[in-house]
């Protein structure tokens, strides 16, 4: 097949504006998929996915669409995660196409996320085909979203396509659109393979499988091939095309999009945005565009019960081999006992990763307060990463601290403007400029630091709108940030689990608040508890537990000597659930105060 | 067999107070014959005794016709020790009299409060003049080692109420107190109505607890036991044995007894009760089997409740000695060698120290 009938596109859309609605049509129309296994939108294949209506993991299918002009093309669906967290992905989706579907709902207009995937797009070359779905609700205001959709564009209204995924009406002109305007691929057949992986996946009896854009070349099964940004080398097992399963081809040629069974065993040796190539006579340079993924977000995850340790590491294992921005190392807390420090690209991320966790491997979790990674320069020089306040270094022997930030978008309706910027001015941000996109709605952009989106930051902006804002952003790197380490003292003893890193801004309040917690969950004991909260030796907040004077039974005789004794052996067993810190007991509950007040503090 | 010390249960009451748990019964005056019959018998199943202790509790034994009351005495073994429980609107010249003509040389009042509105929270049928009457009787009639039942934390029981108990009990100057912290144990009459009020006090009670203690040891008693104090020499040797761990005889209906690693407990419903002894069968009972680390913890439990050093002979299996130090150091505990003591604020905190003490 020539390149000239090859289409390569992905489909942009906010969550809910129906992207995956349209690629169920798309495969009906061009029935892919036989009518009688067509189930809702096929491309979600992860239950998770199917009920959350996001999707996590990039997909690909190929259709063949007879269009006007007589011929048959070979259409690639390249699907797109629908999440901030996920950006990296998205934009390396992106670069696999040379056209997208911008879809956004009639009722909704665009979406910060949309936005900001368009922009994507955009910087990727994309040519851009405008789609403005669901005319079909009582509520759409086609004729206004397509103006507004034009304008972010730069086209006109007139070339919006009005559709409706859920009805079919439309979608074979959305076909049509994508044969006349996205252009055929580029690409020199005859030049040394170069093909990028948008996505990998693990199978458990062929290893990893990449998903790939062939952009020169042609690769073949048996060929020796290298990722040469990690340099790991494999022997191409079997190639092949999306329809929608995997169906083997003898080989795929520039332009083409389908999957390499690598025979590896672990997803962290093929990287998302690395560019194969043959081993022997291969390109000299690789695609644009790599980057090493990074989580930026950590927090702990103990099983509630100690002796599932042992399965939730095998949980971890396994989803670590599907999912290689997802990192790993074995925490031990005083008060939680064994578990894992986990890094994540962010907070949906992590969330994935719980309610996977929980789900597919039915474990039950204690996620600890999340926290940011920190760049902490110490007296002598050395510059180190710190994803936990144990990690942190003595207040003396800090240097200067690097936080990281994030440019967010927002996007909202023009009478809550001073409401987003309200918050955003008590999350530290800077900023950036505003833009009215009609005169309805206007997009601010922000500078933020990471660690002040990741506890509740979404829910206090859908909140302060009434739900009507839409947010996303982009990571910018560190910054210079004065972070300091809280710990709490109980009776003078510093406690791990209870220590806390945050802006110096910040720490007398979240210190204050912490104590006050813990004093409510300090039950009067036989000796009066002393709580602070200290930044190094400097106590900045205090609460006590007052000493109880009296714990006695007031009488005990021969008739009820075997209920005082149960009574004994209850108050026995309720004090080896607690823990023991010098002469203190800490009930296991008052260790998750921490996680409440990172939220109440935040705000 | 030889028990050293003999538990009577007279279950029968005029009334039964809101707080009470103990197995008790009112009305069936026409029973109270029977039931004397009955508790005999079943003393008989158990052979010649020689108690060093008797104790008849209830419930109100004095409850009992004066004659009735003779009759029981005059079945029991004589002992060293034996106590009566009395309420004191019960006490007439000829009460305290069979009383003491029967061999008692110990009467236990149920006093409770000498304030009127306490008395009446507490629903019990005296008034304070009815304690100071029976109080002259039982003196008049030559009973010379009495003991007064007392409370706090009655709802609604003030600072000054509490001072003005004080004052009260130690007008009558009598040579044992008890002095209780009320328990409305769940499930009774009296949680229901007044557990908001028992749970808003909770605090003031510390207090009370501390006034009582160093009011009666400032008077001359000695604080031998958690909430028992004595005159030198008057301790209360039937209950002693409990708290020293020995072997006990309980007899009448819901009576507990405890000889080796058994514990019998009598069914509290006194119609099969009656049945069996009237048919000369064992009263029916559910036995508990103790273990052995289970009577030695019960051991440490009660011996912890005394002023004086507990032995561990046998016992230091089950003392966590790191634990122990530590408490030691924080000054609850007095540990010296073969033996524990809990000192004053250890002794306040006892449920505490003791359960952090075990192993």
């Amino acid at each position: 097949m020539s390149l000239e009938t090859i289409r390569n596109f992905s489909i942009i859309a906010h969550i809910d504006h129906g992207k995956s609605t349209l690629a169920d049509r798309i495969l009906q129309l061009t029935r892919t998929v036989a009518e009688r296994d067509m189930r809702e939108q096929v491309l979600d294949s992860m239950e998770l996915e199917r009920e959350r209506g996001i999707t996590i993991k990039a997909q690909a299918v190929r259709v063949l669409f007879p269009a006007a002009d007589g011929r048959t093309y070979e259409l690639n669906l390249i699907d797109t995660p629908g999440h901030v967290d996920f950006t990296y992905e998205v934009s390396r989706s992106l670069a696999a196409c040379e056209g997208a579907l911008l879809v956004v709902d009639a009722a909704q207009g665009i979406e910060a996320q949309t936005l900001a995937n368009a922009y994507l797009a955009i910087e990727n070359e994309l040519e851009i085909v405008p789609v403005v779905n669901k005319i079909d609700l009582p509520s759409a205001d086609a004729d206004g979203v397509a103006l507004e959709v034009a304008d972010l564009v730069g086209g006109n209204a007139e070339d919006v396509l009005r559709i409706s995924a859920k009805t079919g009406v439309g979608v074979e002109g959305v076909l049509q659109a994508i044969v006349d305007r996205v252009p055929p691929p580029k690409g020199d057949v005859d030049a040394p393979g170069r093909a990028l992986i948008f996505d990998s996946s693990y199978d458990q009896y062929r290893g990893v499988v990449a998903f790939v854009r062939v952009v020169d070349g042609t690769f073949e099964p048996r060929q020796r091939v290298r990722a040469m940004a990690q340099g790991t080398t494999f022997e191409v097992e079997e190639l092949g095309v999306f329809s929608p399963g995997m169906r083997a081809t003898p080989e795929l040629g520039a332009g083409d999009v389908g999957y390499v069974i690598t025979g590896l065993k672990d997803v962290s040796q093929l990287r998302v945005g690395d560019t194969l190539t043959q081993a022997r006579g291969g390109a000299a340079e690789p695609l644009p565009g790599y980057q090493d993924v990074k989580p930026m977000v950590f927090a702990g995850l103990f099983p509630t019960d100690s002796d599932q340790y042992p399965e939730l590491r095998d949980a971890l294992e396994k989803l670590k081999l599907n999912d290689a921005a997802l990192s790993y190392e074995p925490e031990t807390s005083r008060a939680l006992g064994f578990g894992f420090r986990c890094g994540f690209l962010g907070l949906l991320h992590m969330d994935i990763v719980r309610e996977r966790l929980e789900r597919e491997h039915d474990l039950d979790l204690l996620v600890t307060a999340p926290n940011v990674a920190y760049r902490v320069r110490a007296v002598d020089g050395e510059w180190i990463e710190v994803h936990n306040p144990a990690q942190m270094p003595d207040a003396g022997s800090i240097e200067e601290t690097e936080e990281p930030y994030v440019r967010a978008s927002i996007i909202c309706p023009s009478d809550h403007v001073g409401a987003v910027m309200e918050l955003n001015q008590e999350r530290r941000g800077t900023f950036g400029h505003m833009e009215y996109l009609s005169p309805e709605r206007v997009q601010l952009i922000y500078d933020l630091p990471l660690a002040e989106i990741v506890l509740d930051y979404y829910d206090q902006l859908k909140s302060r709108t009434r739900g009507y804002a839409s947010f996303d952003y982009e990571l910018l790197g560190f910054r210079p940030g004065q972070v300091v380490k809280v710990d709490v003292l109980l009776a003078g003893e510093r406690v791990d689990s209870l220590s806390l890193i945050t802006h110096r801004d910040n720490a007398y309040r979240q210190g204050k608040a912490l104590v006050e917690a813990l004093r409510e969950r300090i039950p009067r004991q036989m000796f009066e508890v002393a709580i602070q909260a200290a930044i190094g030796s400097r106590v900045i907040a205090r609460e006590t537990v007052k000493a109880k004077r009296k714990d006695v039974l007031a009488k005990c005789y021969g008739g009820d000597i075997s209920r005082k004794r149960k009574l004994l052996e209850k108050q026995k067993k309720g004090k080896r659930r607690m823990k023991q810190v010098g002469n203190i007991e800490v009930p296991q509950e008052a260790f998750l105060a921490v996680l409440e007040i990172n939220r109440e503090g935040a705000a | 067999m030889s028990v050293r010390h003999l538990y009577v249960h007279v279950p029968f009451c005029a009334h039964r107070c809101g707080y009470c748990d103990f197995v008790t019964v009112t009305g069936h005056d026409d029973v109270h014959a029977a039931y004397v019959d009955a508790l005999l018998a079943e003393l008989a199943l158990h052979g010649r005794l020689a108690p060093e202790t008797v104790y008849v509790g209830g419930g109100t034994p004095s409850i009992l016709a004066d004659d009735l009351l003779a009759r029981l005495l005059a079945g029991l073994p004589g002992a060293l020790e034996v106590t009566v429980e009395c309420n004191p609107e019960t006490i007439t010249a000829a009460k305290a009299r069979a009383l003491r003509e029967g061999g008692v040389n110990r009467i236990s009042l149920g006093a409770q409060s000498f304030q009127p509105h306490l008395l009446e929270t507490l629903e019990r049928r005296a008034r304070p003049e009815t304690v100071a009457a029976a109080v002259e009787i039982l003196r008049a009639e030559g009973h010379e080692n009495v003991n007064l039942d007392l409370m706090f934390g009655v709802p609604g029981q003030s600072r000054s109420d509490l001072q003005a108990d004080i004052e009260g009990v130690l007008a009558h100057a009598p040579e044992h107190v008890s002095w209780y912290e009320l328990e409305a144990k769940p499930g009774t009459r009296f949680s229901v109505h007044h557990g908001a009020e028992l749970a808003r006090q909770a605090e003031a009670l510390e207090d009370h607890y501390e006034t009582v203690v160093a009011a009666l040891r400032g008077a001359g008693y000695r604080w031998y036991e958690t909430a028992n104090f004595c005159r030198p020499g008057r301790e209360s040797r039937h209950n002693l044995g409990y708290w020293l761990g020995h072997d006990y005889l309980g007899v009448g209906v819901g009576a507990v007894s405890t000889l080796g690693l058994v514990r019998r407990r009598n069914r509290p419903r006194l119609r099969p009760y009656l049945e069996a002894c009237a048919a000369g069968r064992p009263a029916p009972a559910e036995v508990e089997e103790l273990t052995a680390s289970e009577r030695g913890l019960e051991r440490l439990m009660l011996g912890l409740r005394l002023d004086e050093p507990l032995h561990l002979n046998g016992l230091a299996a089950l003392v966590d000695d790191a634990a122990c130090d530590r408490l030691a150091a924080a000054g609850l505990v007095l540990r010296d060698g073969e033996t524990i003591t809990l000192t004053e604020r250890g002794r306040f905190l006892a449920n505490d120290v003791v359960a952090s003490v075990l192993r």
